[in-house]
């Protein structure tokens, strides 16, 4: 380790490790930190990915990918199923991954690059220089450090602090955290397509997921709003769930975690400090997808430093360029998100039953999101009338 | 007033530390750890997927 680098990443998950790759790539000096002593151990994710998403960013690879899936399957709260594609014009929609070799396959991608890596080691503040920041204060294996750097990135996933060290107010309200649960479960047959549950019957206050994940496995959540838990739990909701509806299943995994769903914050950049992923809470507020966007992030974010060093310039000035690229893209998709998950959170059974029959005999098999969810408009426009900026 | 937490259920997912609105929580690998700042709203442990929170009075 050295005393001083251009960037210093905070957080080796995919966010992280393609900012440090893009930053290394572009010929800087840059280190990337993780507290934990594996990286992407434990995991706190339902490992669905979109294909297309993913391969921007990395050549798909057998180690990682536990599980190809064909598209989701919507079951509304009487068991109606409404079977969309992810993907129309390929079989091969999706993936579930194998996060725990897939963030370190990430890492390696940084590290060959030519990124230093360092594992437990955690960072405990920022350090700074007449109000300017100059880099990090970190713990290694029980030993604080002074690193420097120009620019420090966040990439600290939903327990971020670093945002908040640089007085970037991130924190989630409960209506702003999907809290969620998941089993590992063995001895059934999850078929090849993804699986979302609605309803009240399935999952009081949220949505249970069965993602395919090999030969006679799967992972099976749930997520409830931050708003709604308390009384009950994610963890008892998804151990009802299988109870119920699988008993056959076998339990080898429990994993357990929180979404951020607040839609785009007002700010994540300041002087010297970039926010990506989870951290800038970039996540899909509808589906709770958070790996492709923080690669995403990552990529837009190790370009402005790239372009910050060139000009010698790490101030809000030049880093604002990365929050009017994000926002001009994830942002736009999960500000829909938004709005799609709040009108959802308050239909009653019936009303999701009703968008699940209005669709009886329309094909959807062959739409993406989107043309799918204009269908169900076309269809229910009384129900969905909230939604209709969505559509223009 | 602080939370106590129930180590031997926590599940170490951080989920509590992105909603205290103090930043009292830290997650540290494994572990939750709990500063002076704590100001007892229970926020966290309502969140918490497991409830391996509780406010002290
Ligand atoms: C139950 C659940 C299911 C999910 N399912 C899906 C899904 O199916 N598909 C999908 O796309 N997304 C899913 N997500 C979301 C997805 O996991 C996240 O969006 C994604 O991991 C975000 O990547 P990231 O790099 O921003 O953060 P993370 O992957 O969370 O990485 C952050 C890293 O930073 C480290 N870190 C934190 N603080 C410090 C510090 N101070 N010093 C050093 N290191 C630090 C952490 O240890 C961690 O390794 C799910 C999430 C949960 C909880
Ligand atoms: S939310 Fe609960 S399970 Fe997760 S780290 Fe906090 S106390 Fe542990
Ligand atoms: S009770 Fe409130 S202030 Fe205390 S740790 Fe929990 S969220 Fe933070």
């Amino acid at each position: 380790m050295k005393e001083r680098y251009d960037v210093i990443v905070v957080g080796a998950g995919p966010g992280g490790s393609i900012t440090a790759k893009t930053c290394a790539q572009g010929g800087l000096d840059v280190l990337l930190i993780e507290k934990r002593q594996e990286i992407g151990d434990p995991v706190r994710c339902a490992e669905g990915v979109g294909r297309d998403a993913l391969k921007k960013h990395i050549a798909p690879d057998k180690r990682w990918i536990a599980a190809e899936v064909k598209g989701s399957v919507l079951i509304a709260p009487d068991g109606t199923q409404v079977k969309m594609s992810e993907d129309a014009s390929n079989p091969k929609a999706g993936y579930t991954l194998e996060r725990k070799v897939f963030d370190r396959a990430l890492a390696q991608q940084a590290a060959m690059a030519g990124a230093e890596v360092m594992v437990k080691t955690r960072a405990t503040e920022l350090l700074r220089s007449n109000g300017k920041i100059t880099g990090i204060k970190a713990m290694y294996m029980g030993e604080t450090r002074d690193i420097k750097a120009d620019i420090v990135i966040g990439a600290d996933g939903v327990e971020s602090k670093v945002g908040r060290w640089g007085g970037i107010n991130t924190v989630l309200k409960p209506v702003d955290i999907e809290t969620c649960a998941q089993f590992l479960v063995s001895n059934i047959d999850p078929g090849d397509y993804s699986k979302f549950y609605l309803g009240s019957n399935y999952a009081p206050g949220g949505y249970v997921w069965v993602f395919p994940k090999g030969e006679h496995t799967a992972n099976v959540g749930i997520g409830i709003l931050g708003s709604r838990s308390g009384d009950v739990r994610a963890i008892s909701l998804i151990q009802r769930f299988v109870d119920i509806y699988m008993p056959q299943a076998k339990i080898v995994e429990i994993v357990v975690g929180g979404v951020p769903v607040s839609g785009p914050i007002k700010q994540t950049v300041s002087d010297g400090l970039i926010l990506v992923g989870d951290a800038a809470r970039q996540s899909d507020p509808l589906t709770g997808g958070g790996i492709t966007n923080a690669m995403d992030a990552g990529e837009m974010a190790g370009n402005i430093c790239i372009k910050a060093k060139e000009k010698g310039d790490y101030s809000v000035k030049t880093l604002k360029e990365y929050e009017d690229k994000w926002r001009a893209t994830i942002g736009k998709e999960i500000s829909k998100s938004l709005q799609v998950k709040n009108l959802l959170i308050k239909l009653s059974d019936e009303q999701l039953n009703q968008l699940a029959h209005s669709l009886d005999g329309v094909d959807v098999s062959k739409m993406a999101l989107p043309v799918f969810l204009l269908a169900l408009f076309k269809k229910n426009p009384k129900l969905l009338w909230e939604l209709r900026e969505l559509f223009k | 007033m602080s939370v106590n937490v129930n180590r031997y259920k926590c599940g170490y997912c951080g989920a509590c530390v992105g909603v205290c609105p103090e930043g009292a929580l830290e997650l540290v690998e494994t572990w939750i750890e709990v500063d002076n700042t704590c100001t007892g709203c229970g926020i966290c442990a309502k969140i918490c997927p497991v409830g391996a929170l509780v406010v002290v009075k």
